[in-house]
């Protein structure tokens, strides 16, 4: 058997492709993240909990509505969104002018809320969630299902989108001009609260689609976004707080980081993100790509 | 500015607050279409804050604003933008995360009659150079003339002016001057904040003169020169 680094070469393949598949919902829940943080200057802890609440929409749609996949694909984040705006028009808009905690706070007791009344309706086992593309590739190496294939360009076609919006257009421009000086841009007509609004909805609607697409490969559980969320706060750290392509580039490169560690030294995988955040906060502490202040 | 001309803008009362600070103690003014009228006075005398009320961009403000006939000093500052005020700021307001052109073609066009893209760039010929650099690596002086020049293509009439000249070398001051005289002669109405008194009794039609938070004089560009002795008085620091 070929080796690699000492290392059986289908292994190491097989995990490279499994952390580009968990780097793709990284990416996802990260971008959403920085979209947010980088408009509102709020912190949503509540992202894992958003992302959970897609996966389990999805869930319902085809538990009790019968409704399939590529249904609940767009139609999960469309649900979870407009929730979010309900949550940033009752709620979070009240903390803008004050300290970045207080919308951490805020939105860290909605999640805890959240996934509570989930585990006691769900229980913490988690449901399954059917695949919808069976079948998959033989590639010698490893099996890949379709699913997981799919996943990834899917996921790269999102971020891509979001950042071509955002760095090319001239609602993007709005946006980035808004997140300098809210004033002076509501001064030349242009209706920033509702601005602001819509980029709450878009970015938790990000976590929910991450969720849907995150539903046939995990077990759709209330746990699930809480397990993943300080990670991608890493992420986001990593790769600087306000930058649209640190999030994507840090997301799916810590995937492959982690797939890495798995093969090389097991007992790493877990923390492998945590020592990255902390060598860059320390050599760069406005992370990869975001600009000092 | 013609003896008939309709009054665009009229404050009574105004007074403005910075949360517990009583920023201004009910002013009155107002402005004529194509008139070029300056807020003359000392740092804090409420100059700028005057402006802000006008766009809307103090969150407390009493009294009255009408512009063009509309009553707005309780309207929100987007809605005022379309009612055909526009504002360049104090601090030029160029965004960092823009290009020079991306900055100048952010306000959206609230009505017909704006200064084209090229105008613009004849207008101010260094930005038509740079127009492709980041907003902020421009010298304080192409700041400024993008700052003003981002307001002329929106079609909006009145322009508040915030000390267009503040921190500039002569030579620089001098072409801001020519521009907004060009902009006077297109029927632009200008309200100008200004602490250089030669910069504008050169090219203002009538004066205000504001100590804290009131007008406290009126000056006609005619009777500026009986006047200079006055104007040193409430001007010198």
């Amino acid at each position: 058997m070929d080796l690699i680094f000492g290392v059986p070469a289908p292994l190491l393949l097989g995990q490279l492709i499994l952390g580009l598949v968990n780097g793709a919902t990284y990416a996802i829940l990260s971008l959403g993240l920085a979209v947010i943080f980088g408009m509102l200057n709020v912190i949503n802890f509540a992202h894992g909990a958003q992302y959970m609440l897609g996966a389990f929409t999805a869930w319902m749609m085809a538990n009790w509505l019968g409704l399939g996949f590529w249904y609940a694909l767009f139609l999960a984040p469309l649900v979870v969104g407009a929730a979010g705006i309900v949550l940033e028009r009752v709620f979070l808009r009240h903390l803008y002018d004050k300290d970045h905690l207080f919308g951490l706070l805020f939105t860290f007791g909605a999640a805890m809320v959240v996934e509570g009344l989930f585990r006691y309706q769900f229980g913490s086992t988690g449901q399954r969630y059917a695949n919808p593309l069976p079948g998959g590739l033989q590639l010698g190496f490893m099996f890949l299902p379709y699913y997981r294939a799919l996943v990834v360009p899917a996921a790269l076609v999102v971020c891509f989108g979001t950042w071509f919006v955002i760095e090319r257009t001239q609602l993007g421009a709005y946006l980035r001009a808004a997140t300098e000086d809210p004033v002076l841009v509501r001064a030349f007509g242009i209706n920033v609260p509702v601005l602001i609004t819509l980029t709450y909805g878009f970015g938790v609607a990000l976590a929910a689609l991450a969720g849907v697409m995150a539903a046939p490969i995990q077990n759709v559980s209330p746990l699930m976004g809480a397990n993943v969320i300080i990670a991608v706060f890493a992420v986001v750290v990593i790769g600087g707080l306000n930058s649209i392509m640190g999030a994507i580039v840090t997301g799916f490169s810590l995937g492959v980081i982690e797939g890495l560690a798995k093969v090389f030294l097991p007992e790493t995988s877990d923390t492998v993100i945590f020592v990255i955040m902390a060598i860059v906060l320390f050599l760069r502490p406005a992370g990869l790509f975001g600009q000092e202040k | 500015m013609q003896p008939d001309a309709a009054i665009i803008l009229q404050i009574r009362g105004l007074h403005a607050f910075y949360g517990e600070s009583h920023a201004l103690h009910g002013i009155d003014l107002q402005v004529h279409e194509g008139e070029l009228v300056t807020l003359l006075g000392r740092n804090g005398a409420g100059k700028s804050t005057t402006l802000k009320c006008i766009m809307g961009a103090i969150p407390r403000r009493l009294g009255s604003i009408r512009l063009r006939d509309r009553e707005v000093v309780a309207a929100p500052s987007d809605r005022i933008a379309r009612l055909g005020a526009a504002w360049c700021p104090e601090h030029r307001g160029i965004f960092s995360s823009l290009t020079v052109e991306e900055n100048l073609l952010l306000p959206p066009v609230i009505a017909r009659g704006g200064l084209s893209v090229e105008e613009i760039y004849t207008l101010f010929p260094n930005l038509a150079e740079r127009r492709r650099s980041q907003g902020t690596r421009l010298s304080g002086g192409e700041q400024q003339m993008l700052a003003i020049g981002r307001i002329l293509r929106t079609g909006a009439r009145l322009l508040l002016l915030d000390e267009p000249t503040e921190g500039l070398a002569p030579v620089i001051v001098q072409k801001i001057g020519d521009a907004i005289r060009q902009l006077k002669t297109r029927g632009y109405t200008i309200l100008l904040v200004e602490q250089n008194f030669r910069f504008a009794a050169g090219i203002a039609d009538r004066h205000y003169v504001m100590e804290d938070g009131l007008v406290v004089d009126h000056v006609l560009a005619a009777d500026i020169g009986t006047a200079t002795d006055r104007l040193h008085e409430y001007l010198a620091v």
